[in-house]
């Protein structure tokens, strides 16, 4: 897995991308704890993620309550058809804020 | 589950229970099930529920300690697919291997709901001695 970093209107947005797995989820999860400081909160974009097993949805999932306790906003933009495959058979395709562009999303706002 | 059929077998591996070789089984397991004749949606499907099961290996059974073993075998028999994966760890407590609510938004524990939901059907067990574990799953391809 490679992941970059980049703020983009007040958020902090976690790109993503190769295989997020069981070797580099730990990593995974530390990244998205450490970017919740952001003044928005964290969007993460999986748009390059080839693959995601549990524990990479663990991941999300932890960044996503982490954030709800902080009161700071957390999504997932541009979900690859291969992560997107993986949110749905853990239901979690409809609790997820998910938005194709962070644009799209901070017009959400 | 059906007994091993050596002329139907796809593959056996051997490897160490570590993190960093999950992504070979995966290639493995997705050129074994393009061989066997599954499309691609359900080739990508079923690298993931063997994963989840590689993983359940790497995490509960041997506790993230790298010095374990597991093997994966692959057989086809006409139109069923059949994956066994035993172990060498101490016999794990079968009552916790169980799918959760997925109501219950928290991290963790969907490995065995992704594989009962791929999956026709899966089992576990202890192997026979003072330790070891199996999980066979079966699936029907056509």
């Amino acid at each position: 897995m490679k992941y970059n970093t980049r703020e983009d209107s007040g958020y902090t947005v976690i790109e993503m991308a190769g295989e997020v797995d069981l070797s580099c989820s730990p990593d995974a999860r530390k990244q998205i704890l450490h970017c919740l400081d952001g003044a928005l909160g964290v969007l993460v974009d999986l748009s390059q993620v080839s693959y995601i097993d549990s524990s990479g949805i663990a991941s999300l999932v932890e960044g996503y309550q982490t954030a709800k306790k902080k009161n700071l906003n957390f999504g997932l933009i541009g979900v690859s058809e291969a992560a997107m495959s993986v949110l749905q058979l853990a239901r979690l395709d409809k609790v997820f804020p998910i938005h194709d562009t962070v644009e799209d999303r901070v017009q959400g706002d | 589950m059906q007994q091993h059929v050596e002329k139907d077998i796809l593959f056996e591996l051997r490897l160490p229970a570590k993190a960093d070789r999950l992504a070979l089984v995966r290639a493995v397991v997705q050129r074994a099930v393009e061989t066997a004749g599954c499309d691609d949606s359900l080739g990508q499907k079923l690298v993931i529920a063997v994963n989840e099961a590689c993983m359940n290996i790497i995490q509960h059974a041997y506790h993230g300690v790298n010095d374990g073993k597991f093997e994966l075998a692959v057989w086809k028999d006409v139109n069923m697919l059949y994956f066994r994966l035993t172990d060498q760890a101490d016999h794990i407590d079968l009552n916790s291997v169980k799918s959760r609510d997925l109501d219950d938004i928290k991290p963790g524990g969907l490995g065995i709901h992704f594989i009962s939901e791929i999956m026709d059907d899966f089992k576990i067990g202890h192997l026979q001695g003072d330790n070891g574990n199996y999980m066979e799953m079966i699936k029907t391809i056509e």
